[in-house]
């Protein structure tokens, strides 16, 4: 199950394509980061350990977005359809950046900071440029 | 947070500043903006400057790869300014760009290298779209994990503005509050983009519709014009159009001296006794979403130099690229606790004949934000204030002796603090 990978964004990345959502641990002061950072950001340390979260939290923070990227724009969003990006604070205690699915963008007032979420994983783009993104959905 | 008490190797003072006129111009380039300015400047040195007496150039710039197909700005500007082949630097730190470009201007000065810097700043924006700004700025969040989640920059504040919406109970009217204050400061100022009260835009609105005989908007007040979706529509909720700085072109610059000599320019030098620095992660690793850490520690560390306290500062100008980040920003260089720039904001403590003024220039909402050239032209506010040539905006009934900037990056991973002193 743990990961021999490096600690980098390709490998956080590979390992979202296959469904984990995982992050690097200090072996010395049990920090978790994510995303995987190979030093220690709490004690300096290089000496790290992969580690699969179990993909539960809440949202932290959240806005809905009319003026979105070009990428967003391309795949349909606009002013007429926003949708909602976050911040997710995992149960293990981290937070993340995140797609959030399966809201309703266009009310961004019945959106709450504290409600509970899972993982989801969004496929995007096909052969060399596919993509696993990280997505959550309300439970 | 043990901030180390640093001290400047010598003093460093402003003698000169000037600013352009901010706005959107097809046809001006970086080149003219910046020029603009320097003339201004120039104006300003009470005993005159002689360009040729300028040793070193520190410029920001932030996006000219992507506005004007132009990295390397500095050089360029220097040659415009006939100063080659002297030292010209960019400073390329998002939207702190000026701010930082003048700290490394005054750390420059107190080493001893050099006795007299221009710093400053431009940005020429409107060349891009609004989708094309967007994608721009949303270069200084973190491309690996914030723009994949679909971040923008409005976007990443506005996320800002629900933790601290859901922390201390502020409403989206405390943030309209901020922009109609910064407007009603701005409409002051010839030189902003928006020189315009948002009760007469709001006033306009309405006499056009009546000249155009279509429906009259029944808006009895501000409030409720901004509360009009059609009026000022979404951009990343809770962030509207009118809680987001303008797309801005426009320069600034200011002539820095060592203090031996700050008097052979001027009877009133402005100096800098305080200057702060400091860094945070992107907003989803920091501990508290509704506080920026870089910028009090940037603060911490300019009020430990200068020695003096946020109580004793008596006007600000607040890096208000949103509305929200108006809020957390007073809170940040101490001028209120925790939640508290909410009673602010309901109490007009901010406004211009408020308690603790702040943003008389209009800030960055109403002025404009030309974003490497942001720092600088707050800087420039401040040496009006402080030598009573602010005209009509001028804070009333306050000699300033004290004031403060505050310059934020990106949102929030760098921030410049700068604390000012006329004697
Ligand atoms: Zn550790």
């Amino acid at each position: 199950m743990v990961s021999q990978k490096e600690f980098t964004d390709a490998a956080f990345n590979q390992l979202l394509g296959e469904g984990k959502l995982m992050a690097s641990r200090c072996k010395k002061c049990g920090a978790l980061h994510l995303p995987p950072k190979p030093i220690c950001v709490n004690c300096q340390e290089g000496n790290m350990e992969w580690t699969i979260l179990k993909g539960k939290g809440k949202l932290a923070a959240f806005t809905t977005i009319a003026v979105g990227l070009p990428r967003m724009i391309q795949e349909g969003y606009g002013r007429d359809n926003p949708y909602c990006s976050g911040i997710v604070e995992l149960e293990e205690g981290p937070r993340i950046s995140a797609r959030i699915l399966d809201v309703d963008a266009r009310n961004p007032q019945k959106l709450k900071v504290g409600m509970p979420l899972v993982v989801d994983f969004l496929e995007r783009g096909e052969g060399e440029n596919k993509r696993t993104l990280l997505a959550f959905k309300p439970v | 947070m043990y901030v180390k008490k640093r001290r400047l190797g010598r003093g460093v003072a402003i003698v000169g500043a000037g600013v352009s006129k901010f706005g959107s111009f097809s046809d001006k380039t970086s080149r003219d903006l910046f020029i603009e300015a320097f003339n201004e400047l120039k104006q300003s040195v009470d005993r005159g400057i002689d360009p040729k007496d300028i040793e070193a150039l520190y410029l920001g710039n932030h996006i000219g790869e992507y506005c004007e197909g132009q990295s390397l700005m500095a050089p360029i500007i220097a040659g415009y300014l006939g100063m080659i082949p002297k030292p010209a630097t960019r400073v390329e730190n998002a939207c702190v760009s000026s701010g930082v470009a003048l700290r490394e201007g005054i750390i420059a000065i107190a080493s001893g290298l050099y006795d007299i810097v221009l710093v400053g700043g431009v940005e020429k924006m409107t060349t891009l779209s609004t989708e094309g700004v967007t994608d721009a700025l949303g270069s200084a969040l973190d491309a690996l994990y914030e723009t994949p989640a679909g971040f923008t920059f409005p976007g990443i504040y506005a996320a800002m503005a629900t933790t601290y919406m859901d922390k201390y109970g502020a409403k989206e009217e405390h943030f309209m509050k901020v922009a109609i204050k910064n407007h009603n400061n701005g409409a002051l100022n010839p030189k902003a983009q928006f020189n315009t009260t948002i009760k007469d835009i709001m006033n306009g609105r309405i006499a056009k519709a009546k000249q155009k005989g279509q429906p009259i908007p029944t808006w009895v007040d501000e409030i409720e014009f901004l509360k009009d979706p059609k009026a000022n529509p979404v951009v990343a909720w809770p962030m509207k159009l009118f809680d987001c700085s303008p797309i801005t072109d426009g320069a600034s610059c200011l002539l820095l001296v060592a203090e031996e000599v700050a008097k052979s320019f001027t009877d009133t030098p402005v100096y800098v006794i305080g200057t702060g620095q400091g860094s945070d992660y992107p907003l989803y690793e920091r501990e508290d979403m509704t506080t920026i850490l870089a910028a009090k520690f940037a603060a911490q560390e300019a009020y430990a130099m200068a020695g003096v306290k946020p109580e004793d500062i008596q006007i600000a100008e607040v890096h208000d690229c949103f509305t929200i980040a108006e809020l957390v920003g007073i809170e940040d260089i101490g001028f209120f606790p925790s939640g508290g720039a909410i009673k602010a904001i309901e109490e007009g403590l901010t406004a211009r004949d408020g308690a603790k003024p702040i943003n008389t220039s209009g800030g960055l909402k109403s002025k404009g934000h030309p974003v490497g050239a942001t720092g600088t032209a707050q800087a420039a506010e401040i040496w009006l204030q402080m030598r009573g040539q602010a005209g009509a905006r001028q804070v009333p009934g306050k000699d300033i002796s004290l004031a403060l900037t505050h310059n934020v990056g990106g949102s929030g991973p760098t921030c410049a603090i700068h604390i000012y002193e006329r004697r």
